[in-house]
């Protein structure tokens, strides 16, 4: 049987990459913190829930400690569908350091405008700093600082229609806390996070536009419940930038239902309304994501 | 961009959420942990799972189990809102010097969660003793 198409060599690299984050996990990894305060991971390989990161740090990892997760999600809205995957690492419960790919596939809108191309592909790197607090123990919510650096590597269809660069660099703000036994005796999650961005739909369609060049402050907010320790349903919302002149871009928002059966798996369910996107409306979908922790 | 559509739906989620909280007044957290013999119980079966625990059974190596275990029942008890009064040490005086860790702090309350929920206690009254026991965290760990 011979394959059809080589194996893309950007694909050896970002493997590469993540294989290369997933190598301490050789050495002596802990999982010293309570189930399911790791989170999930979000589309841009950032610990959180599904398209906001938070102030959790992926993996079980406490001071002393290091661990980290690699993740898969899949969004598909029918028009659209958004492949994503990667590995991200924990030191000390203090820094952690995430790769993701992402594989946009046009679907209907290539159909529709005899596109040359089928997908857009990007690479996200990301790093994230506890600034202070915890999440559970503190009264001061657990606070990050976090980078998430973005390339966009099939940039000529969104450079066409006036996306400015392939390349732009998001920093986030997030606080999340648990309030213990608040919302009908169960545990409930906070998470607000502040983002400075350029992205057009998070990148995928480039950064800076026609109609705005320079960085949006955004609001991401997610609240979740847990029903007990393995179970939790919450919400989320994104507000997004609207930089490019030929289509609107909507915010973003989900329903989820999470599992965490024990410290190595994770797996969220998602119903995701995406809104518009490159022209084509109401862009709802399943969005399915499962997580690895080590 | 959107200004918040979602919000008022968010918000308005939550207020049905809490609302059931607010119409079904639980019994006390002491009676759903099953009282005195209850409070005994879940701390005999701590013990015993601190003692098969290898991240935590060496911090009470030299322990006076008879002891800790009175305290830790006076202190559930009163934790929970029982007829009890906690009489032993602060829990920074107890701690001190242990050099316990965030890991060994986590540990026990797994410990404690399965014991409770082994034990049929039902989640919101484990999630309401945790809520009173979180903020010893700060005295307890070394940072």
């Amino acid at each position: 049987m011979t394959v059809s198409q080589p194996f893309p060599r950007r694909h050896a690299a970002a493997l590469a990459a993540a294989l290369s984050l997933m190598l301490p996990c050789a050495a002596n990894a802990g999982d010293g913190r309570l189930l399911a305060t790791g989170g999930a991971t979000q589309i841009e390989g950032s610990a959180g829930g599904g398209i906001v990161p938070w102030a959790v740090l992926s993996g079980y990892g406490t001071a002393g400690q290091h661990g980290g997760t690699a993740f898969a999600t899949r969004v598909d809205t029918g028009d659209y569908a958004l492949t994503s995957y990667g590995a991200a690492y924990a030191w000390d419960n203090r820094l952690e350091l995430s790769y993701a790919r992402q594989r946009f596939e046009l679907g209907e809108l290539q159909r529709r405008l005899s596109l040359p191309t089928g997908r857009f592909d990007a690479d996200v790197v990301g790093a994230k700093l506890r600034l202070g607090g915890d999440l559970v123990y503190t009264t001061m919510p657990q606070v990050a600082l976090g980078v998430q650096y973005k390339r966009q590597l099939d940039f000529a269809i969104p450079r066409a229609v006036g996306a400015r660069d392939d390349r732009g660099i998001d920093v986030y703000l997030s606080a999340s806390k648990l309030f213990l036994a608040a919302v009908a005796d169960r545990n409930l999650l906070l998470n607000a996070t502040l983002r400075s961005t350029r992205a057009n739909q998070a990148g995928l369609l480039g950064f800076g536009g026609d109609r705005k060049a320079g960085r949006s402050l955004v609001l991401e907010t997610s609240a979740a419940v847990l029903l007990n320790p393995q179970w939790a349903v919450g919400v989320e919302y994104r507000q997004k930038p609207d930089n490019l002149g030929f289509a609107r871009e909507d915010d973003w928002r989900d329903a989820f239902v999470a599992w965490f059966p024990n410290k190595r798996i994770a797996v969220v369910a998602a119903y995701a309304d995406l809104g518009a996107i490159a022209t084509l409306d109401r862009q709802r979908g399943a969005y399915l994501s499962l997580q690895a922790s080590f | 961009m959107q200004r918040l559509r979602f919000v008022p739906s968010l918000l308005l989620a939550l207020i049905l959420v809490t609302g059931c909280a607010t119409r079904a007044p639980a019994s006390s957290t002491y009676e759903q942990l099953g009282g005195a013999a209850g409070v005994e119980g879940i701390v005999d079966d701590l013990l015993n799972a601190i003692v098969d625990d290898p991240r935590i059974n060496q911090q009470f190596a030299n322990a006076n189990i008879l002891r800790l275990r009175e305290k830790l029942i006076e202190q559930i008890c009163a934790e929970s809102g029982g007829p009890c009064t906690y009489t032993g040490l602060t829990m920074q005086e107890s701690h001190a010097g242990r050099h316990i860790t965030d890991a060994q702090f986590n540990a026990l309350v797994e410990d404690l969660i399965r014991v409770m929920t082994d034990r049929g206690v039902p989640v919101g009254a484990q999630n309401r003793l945790l809520r009173q026991l979180a903020p010893m965290h700060g005295d307890i760990v070394t940072p």
